[in-house]
């Protein structure tokens, strides 16, 4: 399959849409493990993101999600900022000149993205964490499985953050206390892979 | 819960917008991205002290912006991180040549975003250090958590690597003496109950009639358990064993005591907890030679209290003493 400027165009707006529709559920899952405002903050970051894409209009993928991550690094703040920042940035430095990506080059730039995100937050899966979701859908778009298959792994990958003890991020002052919710950047990381499977 | 705000969206803004005309002799506010610095700033010939951190600790850090103390402070969204940019850009207005020092609270997200920040001021070719302060026992610092909590010696290190500053100290001298300040404080706190983020509208959490959380954060992110309320003195002497054993602070210490309100305990609730302190701090041996009483960090309109320990030398001693001149904390001047 082709991911055309169209396509991305679309996943972008659908995360925003999504990380509105569950800011209240993103904001709870936090405050009760964290400060209880990572869906406030994707919110007010994607919708930033999303009025620059309008105004810039990026003509190249790689362009595009460079103004994604430059975005959500200078208007979200807190720890989810620069880590969705960079994964974008880092997807972008790997995506070329091309005017689309084929399953290949996105399954590329989504592992340069896990990779920069592993390499600023210091996260192995098992910490609780966005990787949690993201580790597992990325390693399967190599397989040739289709994107809906990668979204349930990230959906599988949220929910197994539910029996975990957080080592990283203000989670893991709580020791036990962490276990039993799901961690909520693990969630926005699965909301984020629905849209790129149904955007 | 009621709140004096307009718009949710716009409680940053508005506060800054009031710093703004409360205080035009001593500090200017930059909207868009947001930060304050100095009325006389950039300062040439002296190393620029910028800190940062999520908005609702105030006075915390714009408070403390000015002569002998920050020359710029960067407010995020409510207990949000200010982002690479905003801190950057503030870094950038207020640097005198001499370099810049960033003063960090050891959370994931401030940590992240001004180790960013400093990527970019070097591609500038702006000398900076970062000291990252982590002074809280009431965490566990192991390789499975984010390490300890900056709380209270924040201010400390500010007002006294301000004072180095302001005296002409370079930017490694200043950094040493603010890893120093952080290496000899130690910091504990208690919440008698949440804070509501007025962005979000929401009770960070609950706690039962009598019911105390032990090793609070100042996001309201628990601490090290939960227990039910007790009389001010056992609960200082609770809070100030963990400190005394985790320096460990021996007798004969010279030291600087700091009891701070979280932000809706009465300066009254304050002064009972600063004599429990003081006495417990006397009967280990210590000496307590300089004070501070008053609610500097808050978090929102919790009720609670920390309490901050500094082991003080002479270098301490006499930059603590130092003029400052800032919204929140003036003397000598």
């Amino acid at each position: 399959m082709k991911y055309s400027l169209n396509f991305l165009n679309q996943w972008i707006v659908c995360a925003e849409q999504q990380f509105k529709a569950h800011l209240a559920e993103l904001n709870a899952l936090d405050a009760a493990i964290g400060d209880g405002d990572h869906g406030s903050n994707l919110a007010r970051g994607f919708t930033k993101v999303v009025e620059k894409l309008q105004a810039d209009k990026p003509a190249t993928p790689a362009a595009l999600l460079k103004l994604v991550g430059m975005t959500l690094i200078s208007s979200v703040g807190g720890a989810s900022g620069p880590l969705y920042g960079t994964f974008f940035l880092e997807a972008a430095k790997v995506a070329g000149d091309q005017l689309q990506l084929d399953d290949a080059g996105l399954a590329l730039c989504l592992q340069a993205g896990l990779a920069g995100i592993q390499r600023l937050g210091k996260a192995e899966p098992g910490d609780k964490t966005m990787v949690d979701a993201l580790s597992p859908a990325v390693s399967v778009l190599n397989k040739q499985v289709g994107l809906e298959m990668a979204a349930q792994k990230a959906r599988e990958g949220r929910d197994a953050t539910i029996p975990m003890i957080a080592h990283k991020g203000r989670a893991s002052y709580l020791g036990e206390r962490a276990i039993g919710h799901a961690d909520p950047g693990a969630t926005s990381a699965s909301l984020l892979f629905d849209c790129l499977a149904k955007p | 819960m009621k709140q004096l705000v307009n718009a949710p969206g716009q409680v940053v803004t508005e506060a800054l917008q009031g710093m703004a005309l409360a205080y035009p002799d001593l500090i200017r506010v930059h909207d868009n991205p947001h930060y304050i610095v100095r009325a006389d700033a950039p300062k040439n010939g002296k190393v620029a002290l910028v800190s940062g951190g999520g908005s609702g600790h105030e006075p915390m850090h714009g408070g403390f912006v000015g002569l002998g103390m920050l020359d710029a402070a960067c407010p995020g969204a409510v207990f949000t991180s200010p982002t690479p940019d905003q801190i950057q850009e503030a870094s950038a207005a207020v640097h005198g040549g001499k370099g810049v020092l960033h003063i960090v609270k050891n959370y994931t997200g401030d940590v992240l975003n001004f180790q960013m920040a400093a990527e970019l001021l070097q591609s500038d070719g702006v000398e900076v250090r970062a000291v990252i302060m982590d002074d809280d026992v009431a965490v566990k610092d192991s390789l499975y958590t984010a390490g300890r909590r900056g709380v209270g010696a924040t201010v400390l290190a500010e007002k006294i690597c301000g004072g180095a500053a302001e005296a002409g100290a370079s930017l490694n001298e200043v950094a040493a003496l603010c890893s120093s300040v952080n290496a000899s404080a130690r910091s504990m706190g208690l919440a008698l109950g949440p804070c509501t983020n007025p962005e979000t509208g929401q009770a960070s959490f609950t706690l039962g009639e009598n019911e105390i959380e032990f090793g609070i954060g100042i996001h309201g992110e628990p601490g090290r358990q939960r227990i039910p309320l007790q009389p001010a003195d056992t609960l200082t002497e609770m809070l100030m064993l963990p400190i005394l054993e985790d320096l460990p602070f021996k007798k004969r210490d010279e030291v600087l005591l700091f009891v701070n309100g979280l932000g809706a305990t009465p300066l009254v609730e304050q002064y009972i907890v600063y004599r429990a302190a003081e006495m417990v701090a006397t009967k280990h041996g210590l000496k307590v030679s300089r004070r501070l009483v008053g609610s500097y960090m808050t978090s929102l309109d919790m009720a609670g209290i920390s309490i901050t320990l500094l082991r003080l030398d002479e270098t301490m001693r006499q930059y603590w003493d130092a003029p400052v001149r800032t919204p929140a904390l003036r003397w000598g001047l």
